[in-house]
């Protein structure tokens, strides 16, 4: 199959990479760029272990295709702290222990981060919502929904 | 001697006797007597048994002692998830 | 006293909830799972599964897939030999189909290629001869007789004469007289239960990366709840020594239990010792469902009598259970655990294991339990509404206790379960009022734990610091459970301990991360070992002071003259004893081998209120609490996580998850669009009390706590529904459309 090469941004840097018409998105990070934090449960789009923006929109990257990114700005969980310091999600996430495997918790982290800058101060409710589509086997999603709040409240300066 | 509390199952392997009385100071001994004197459970045995002493579940440990007012129960080998 | 008896004692650090060690590189996207590992040369391959539920292999032609640019090797049974020993044929068998396919996604061939995508192609181009065979997929169709033959000759000698022969396995305990038992009763109810079988659904994918070299060594890295486990049946299956194959267990992405067996392991280093390189294989979530992990189904009668002040006078179960194509032997739990909550005079429990063409079983959370406690406690429910009595008095009534004889035999010692009990009476969940269309149920809950084969050892570094090494799987935070135990028994701070888990080269065998042993024998082993090197710094102490071993103790993590005849001598601690270790007698570390016993039961009580739409069938969880005794929280969020965690897939269990296979025998469902795991916008939050009881056989007095939660949210939901809707629900799970029908029904 011919590959098309592809010029994208990803956490703020630029990035090449050449893939096939039919890779996905999440095959390119993991397979061709090292980006393995962002993970695959089932491929399918209902898990949401793979989680990442495009240009801001929070997508199933097992759903988009490589070839998709061209021009685009990317953000996987490798670019969420900056450098050291860990966005103030990570930070909750590990003192209020809302990860067990943690095999869920990269593509919970982004999909929280993309709720809370569109909706700095969402209810349980809303924030139960917008994860639906992020599967946790094995928190009962409990300590996620305190965790992002107490981020949320932090990242307010509450 | 000691007695052993035998389930169910294991009962028509031993005369239908629901408890035994064996001459044994080791779950080992026990172990082996079993198997000597009642041949049709040698196959659970071989597969695998937990033995209950007072309470308590243990699943190999041949060497514990058993006293001989101590409370002895064959059980199925524990296994979990 | 021995050594690992619970002692009394005020803790510094257990029960506090510091950082996890593996959390930053969990949270960064660091930590390394099963299918992020990769190899110099390494090829991919891919499994070709049957599309039949139940087929004899005729013939198998790989020549144009071999002629396929980028193959590097392809397996199917013929590539391996015939164990001897049944169980390990069983486990080979369901890696790789020998003369028949026995399920739906059965894998029959393994190719690999240079390209993910030339190992798909090379799929297509193998042909397989199949003569379809009739086929079962229903526990009670398969125990009738003449039903088709799953696999013939497995019926143990414990099978009465005359059944299917697809019966392998029959099992019964109890005691007493059950007919003046129910001759006592001023009410008998009796029931049948059906639950579908369900997945751990666990969210990382079973995958390995194998390499086997010409010399006939290998390494293995795989996600595992046991690396020993694996490299044992791997071995065995390969015939390789065990000494050869070092097996590395990766970050694991949840287990549940799913993790304790081989699935395509060893496949994989089938193929890479073939391809002469290594092999990556990750399965995917189609390949998941239909090939690994599920559940037993089950079919169940329970009969239960009772007077009418609440006391029960006998009971009996009936449990047919099918742990897919193979031996199980689940239904002994099952039927052991039944009635264990109860303190019962007459008490009986018969189980039958069926085969039938599914996949075959693995372990979840407590394997058996669940089912058979939740026809059980449906009929306690039942009974309470019949004579109009408060359920939770009913159960306290009835409660197993220390010095009960239990229904499965031996007569408990300490057990928690009426304090548990008593904890769910006086929450303010269980008097809180309930609104139209909403429903409370409750549910008790047992698992047995156990310790198993464990080996810990500890380095004390020169700077004061300290290593612990384990050899199981951290799945929820273990590692700092066991720094945690580490720390206190040193007396050092959290911080300064690292713990890792290692591969079977570095450390003797551990048995599998299961049974909820970990926190519990590996904690022990952990406490032993640190014991161990405190006494040999204390003699270090000793040759430095010139005094007797003896007269020297560890306190706050420093050595100590003891009293004073031992002479003067200011305290040493851990990193200044540690900086000489060179110089009085080499490095100084702790190790403790066990195979531990004394785990010590567990009892839970759930408390759930349910709101069900009468117009649609559909279920909203509102309310949930957790009571569990975990005799000490060593790290208490990751109890309270065990617990949250536990009840949410019971709930899913409940409500949702099923495994669907249609007329033809295949599985409907393989997807999570299809098979419904919770999500965060179907639950409410998880309430948990922890109560703590202290394990009389831990040094700390812990319990393993990490299956009991999944045993009571069946019950608990079940009745919860039925009395919101007013009908008995006898039938798992209760999804909107079969929850419509009992309530239309009841019209
Ligand atoms: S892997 Fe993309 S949603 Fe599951
Ligand atoms: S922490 Fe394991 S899946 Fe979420």
């Amino acid at each position: 199959m011919k590959t098309i090469q592809v010029s994208t941004t990803i956490n703020g840097d630029p990035a090449e990479f050449i893939c096939t018409p039919d890779e996905t998105l999440l095959d390119v990070l993991r397979n061709r760029l090292g980006l393995t934090g962002s993970k695959e449960g089932c491929g399918t789009g209902d898990c949401g272990a793979c989680s990442v923006t495009v240009n801001g929109r929070l997508v199933c990257s097992c759903l988009v295709l490589g070839a998709e990114a061209e021009g685009a700005e990317i953000s996987t969980i490798e670019g969420m702290a900056e450098g050291e310091t860990l966005h103030p999600l990570q930070r909750a996430f590990i003192e209020h222990a809302a990860l067990q495997c943690g095999v869920c918790t990269p593509g919970i982290l982004v999909a929280a981060k993309s709720l809370l800058e569109k909706n700095p101060d969402p209810t349980d409710e809303e924030l139960r919502y917008w994860l639906a589509g992020n599967l946790c086997r094995c928190t009962g999603y409990d300590k996620i929904i305190r965790a992002v709040q107490v981020a949320a409240a932090e990242m307010r300066g509450a | 001697m000691v007695k052993v509390l035998l389930w169910g199952t294991l009962r028509s392997a031993a005369d239908g006797q629901a408890e035994v009385e064996v001459a044994a100071r080791t779950f080992k001994e026990l172990l082996d007597e079993l198997a000597a004197r009642y041949p049709g459970l040698e196959p659970q045995i071989k597969r695998g048994v937990s033995l209950a002493l007072d309470g308590k579940i243990y699943r190999e440990a041949w060497f514990t002692e058993i006293g001989p007012d101590s409370e002895v129960v064959l059980m199925p080998y524990m296994t979990g998830g | 006293m021995a050594l690992d008896a619970y002692q009394k004692r005020e803790f510094k650090q257990v029960g506090t909830r510091p950082n996890r060690p593996d959390g930053v590189d969990k949270v960064t996207g660091r930590a390394m799972y099963g299918a992020d590992a990769t190899a110099p040369g390494m090829l991919h391959a891919k499994v070709l599964r049957s599309p039949h539920a139940h087929a004899r292999i005729v013939a198998i032609d790989t020549s144009a897939a071999e002629a396929l640019p980028g193959v590097k090797a392809i397996v199917t049974a013929a590539d391996f030999g015939v164990p001897e020993d049944a169980f390990l044929l069983d486990v080979q068998d369901h890696c790789m189909a020998r003369e028949k396919a026995l399920y739906d996604g059965h894998a029959v061939a393994a190719v690999a290629a240079t390209s993910l995508a030339a190992a798909k192609a090379a799929l297509n181009l193998i042909k397989v001869d199949y003569e379809v065979l009739p086929h079962v997929t229903d526990v009670d169709e398969a125990m009738k007789p003449g039903a088709p033959v799953v696999q013939a000759g497995r019926a143990f000698e414990n099978v009465p004469a005359g059944m299917s022969e697809n019966v392998t396995h029959h099992c019964e305990f109890g005691h007493g007289d059950l007919d003046a038992g129910f001759a006592k009763a001023d009410h008998i109810i009796e029931r049948s239960f059906r639950t579908a079988a369900t997945h751990q659904g666990y969210i990382e994918p079973n995958a390995c990366l194998a390499s086997v070299t010409s010399d006939g060594r290998a390494d293995l890295w795989v996600c595992t709840q046991g690396q020993f486990f694996y490299r044992t049946l791997c071995a065995a299956i390969l015939g390789m020594e065990a000494s050869q194959l070092r097996v590395t267990a990766s970050e694991i992405g949840g287990g549940f239990g799913g993790k304790t067996m081989v699935y395509m392991e060893p496949v994989a280093l089938a193929l890479s010792k073939k391809a002469g390189r290594p092999v990556k294989l990750v399965l995917t979530r189609d390949e998941v469902f239909r090939a690994t992990g599920p559940t037993v189904s089950s079919s169940m009668d329970v009969k239960i009598g009772m007077t009418k002040d609440g006391r029960i006078t006998a009971a009996q179960a009936r449990l047919r259970y099918s742990g897919g194509a193979f031996h199980c032997g689940t239904v002994d739990f099952g039927a052991q655990a039944a009635f264990a909550a109860y303190d019962l005079e007459a008490v009986q429990t018969l189980g039958w294991n069926a085969m039938t063409n599914r996949p075959k079983e693995s372990a979840y959370r407590a394997p058996g339990a669940p089912l058979s406690i939740y026809a059980v406690e449906s009929v306690v429910d039942e009974l309470c509404q019949h004579f109009g009595l408060d359920p939770l008095a009913v159960r306290l009534k009835n409660a197993a206790d220390k010095g009960t004889k239990s229904s499965y035999g031996p007569t408990f010692d300490q057990i928690g379960l009426k304090a548990t009990l008593e904890a769910a009476k006086a929450h303010p969940h269980y008097a809180a009022p309930l609104g139209p269309n909403q429903g409370r149920g409750l549910s008790c809950g047992f698992w047995f734990n156990f310790g198993g084969n464990t080996c810990v050892s500890l380095s004390v570094n020169t700077d004061g610091t300290v290593g612990v090494t384990e050899g199981n799987p951290d799945i929820g935070g273990s590692r700092a459970s066991i720094s945690l135990m580490a720390a206190e028994e040193l007396g050092i701070p959290y911080d300064k301990i690292r713990t890792i888990v290692a591969d079977t080269s570095s450390l003797g065998y551990n048995d599998v991360t299961d049974g909820s042993r970990v926190t519990f024998a590996v904690g022990l082993a952990t406490i032993k070992a640190a014991r161990d090197a405190v006494q040999k710094m204390c003699s270090r102490a000793a040759k430095i002071w010139g005094i007797d071993e003896d007269a020297v103790e560890w306190v706050d993590g420093a050595a100590v003259p003891a009293g004073p005849n031992a002479g003067k001598f200011p305290p040493m601690t851990l990193a200044e004893i540690a900086a000489v270790s060179a110089e009085t007698g080499g490095p100084i570390c702790g190790h403790h081998e066990v195979n531990a016993d004394g785990a010590g039961v567990s009892f839970g009580v759930h408390l759930c209120d349910i709101e069900v739409d009468p117009e649609t069938g559909a279920t909203k969880v509102l309310r949930y609490t957790v009571f569990q005794d975990a005799g000490k929280a060593v790290h208490p969020s990751y109890v309270e996580g065990q617990m949250q965690g536990g009840a949410v897939q019971g709930i899913g269990w409940a409500l949702n998850e099923e495994y669907i296979y249609g007329a033809d025998g295949k599985l409907q469902n393989p997807g999570f669009l299809d098979y419904r795991i919770p999500v965060a916008s179907d639950l409410p939050m998880i309430d948990t009390v922890i109560l703590e009881i202290p394990n009389p056989g831990h040094p700390y007095g812990v319990r393993g706590v990490g299956e009991t939660g999944i045993v009571p949210p069946l019950a608990a939901i079940s009745n919860a529904v039925s009395r919101a809707v007013g009908v008995r629900m006898t039938e798992l799970p209760m999804s909107p459309p079969k929850l419509l029908k009992a309530i239309e029904a009841k019209g």
